[in-house]
């Protein structure tokens, strides 16, 4: 597995019924920012096949400490203390290494530090809300951080968002650029929230959703929460002499 | 004997929201300390070969505004047409030029600005050269999964009227929502979301 050849192959379509359409009017943002005709569907040039590289240099020793990355010395974030953690994997299930992944999210009261949001919960001085690693050889990442707060948000009168970890992704072709959003097992917001309703199938839902592990769990210190994400996967090349096979 | 039906889902997309800086580029909204710089800002160093060229431009919602809160990414060949991947297997790329690069929209005025090089062709997979073009992958609130696009170079008329990608375009009254104003080495490419012109966005 360590030394798999990269792989140079085009991906599979996307399942666009898995994802959410680009007009979902419950989200009312969406209405006036969805393209209205249809895609056009490309066979994957070398261009979407191929995809920007990133080394392990470019991140420092606490990009995946939320808890201690912005805080002054000796002192953490308020909040939950979480683990979140997982593999990446494509299609096939094999391992996605060295790839980038990036997380933001709001303080433990559901406020982000950002210039444009002015909602009334304090902002958290030890707290920036943002982190990044990379992949191990066998796809796997983890990050520490607090459990962000639900905030609310307008849309319709009273709408919520559930807590959630807004995540990006790249995986080794530009093809599979992804972004979206981890919630949390048991959240009844999650049933609410007229942008994780966007997606129509509940097992999709479920797929943004970590689950606790008490496994991984630190006795006395910090929960762990399961979080694994799928990139698209590649098709092999018919007759393509490699031991993997097809 | 690997099949369709083994495959798992890909996890569903969703909005990157309003404050997708905060995790992309948070240097440009004014959080230091963390990471040293943004990553994406810039696409090439003083080695990079090729014409230094500009590209900018809005994005526009359906009234016509433009966005204020959405991030750009653009991914391209070098100025021979190699990509700088790991994937890559037609010859080593430019090491002085990324090939990628991210911007977010001014949160005012609406315009991004990429600083990159003009991209040299790179082959269709039935060999054809494709024109020079650049890949656009566009995220905002209100958006519930990536657009991609392309940027033509409006100074490219041979290479564009050959490219096999435009060739797919069957309304060609369409093909110019594809291609960049070119004034000197500013290229102008808006994108309109939706409207009487709409870009051509592509499921790749």
């Amino acid at each position: 597995m360590r030394n798999a050849p990269t792989e140079t192959g085009p991906f599979w379509p996307r399942d666009l019924d898995w994802h959410p359409k680009a007009l979902t009017p419950g989200y009312k943002t969406s209405v006036l920012r969805s393209p209205q005709k249809a895609l056009l569907s490309l066979p994957n040039t070398l261009g979407e096949i191929n995809g920007p590289l990133f080394g392990h240099n470019m991140i420092g020793e606490f990009d995946n400490d939320l808890l201690i990355n912005f805080a002054r010395p000796g002192e953490t974030a308020i909040g939950e203390r979480i683990i979140v953690h997982g593999y990446i994997l494509d299609e096939h299930a094999k391992p996605v290494s060295n790839t980038l992944l990036e997380v933001w999210q709001p303080n433990a009261g559901g406020r982000y530090r950002h210039v444009k949001d002015g909602y009334a919960a304090a902002i958290d001085p030890n707290f920036g809300g943002f982190g990044r690693t990379l992949t191990d050889d066998d796809g796997y990442f983890a990050f520490r951080t607090i459990k962000p707060g639900p905030y609310p948000w307008p849309n319709n009168q009273n709408d919520w968002r559930p807590s959630h970890i807004h995540f990006s992704v790249f995986g080794p072709g530009f093809a599979q650029r992804l972004i979206s959003q981890l919630y949390f097992e048991g959240d009844p917001h999650i049933a609410l929230c007229p942008i994780v309703n966007t997606i129509k199938d509940p097992q999709a839902i479920d797929q943004l959703t970590a689950k606790l592990d008490m496994d991984n769990t630190i006795p006395m210190d910090a929960r762990a929460y399961r979080f694994d994400i799928v990139l698209r996967g590649r098709r092999s090349t018919l007759f393509e002499n490699r031991m993997e096979g097809n | 004997m690997r099949r369709f039906t083994d495959r798992l889902k890909e996890t569903p997309s969703q909005t990157a929201g309003p404050y997708v800086h905060i995790g992309t580029t948070p240097g440009f909204i004014g959080i230091g300390g963390v990471y040293p710089a943004d990553h994406g800002a810039v696409m090439v160093n003083e080695s990079a070969r090729g014409e230094r060229i500009t590209i900018t431009g809005s994005i526009f919602d359906g009234a016509g505004a433009p966005l204020r809160d959405a991030l750009l990414e653009i991914w391209q060949a070098d100025a021979n047409g190699l990509f700088n991947s790991r994937s890559e297997r037609r010859g080593t790329a430019d090491p002085g030029f990324s090939g990628w690069g991210r911007q977010p929209v001014d949160l005012e005025t609406g315009i991004y600005r990429f600083e990159t090089i003009k991209p040299g062709r790179v082959p269709y997979p039935d060999g054809r050269l494709q024109a020079p073009h650049v890949m656009f992958w566009i995220v905002a609130r209100g958006i519930n999964i990536g657009l991609h696009t392309r940027m033509y170079f409006g100074d490219e008329e041979a290479a564009n009227a050959e490219d096999p990608v435009l060739a797919r375009i069957e309304h060609k009254m369409r093909l110019p929502t594809l291609v960049a104003a070119a004034d000197v080495s500013t290229y102008t490419f808006d994108i309109h979301l939706q409207g009487e012109k709409e870009t051509v966005f592509f499921d790749i």
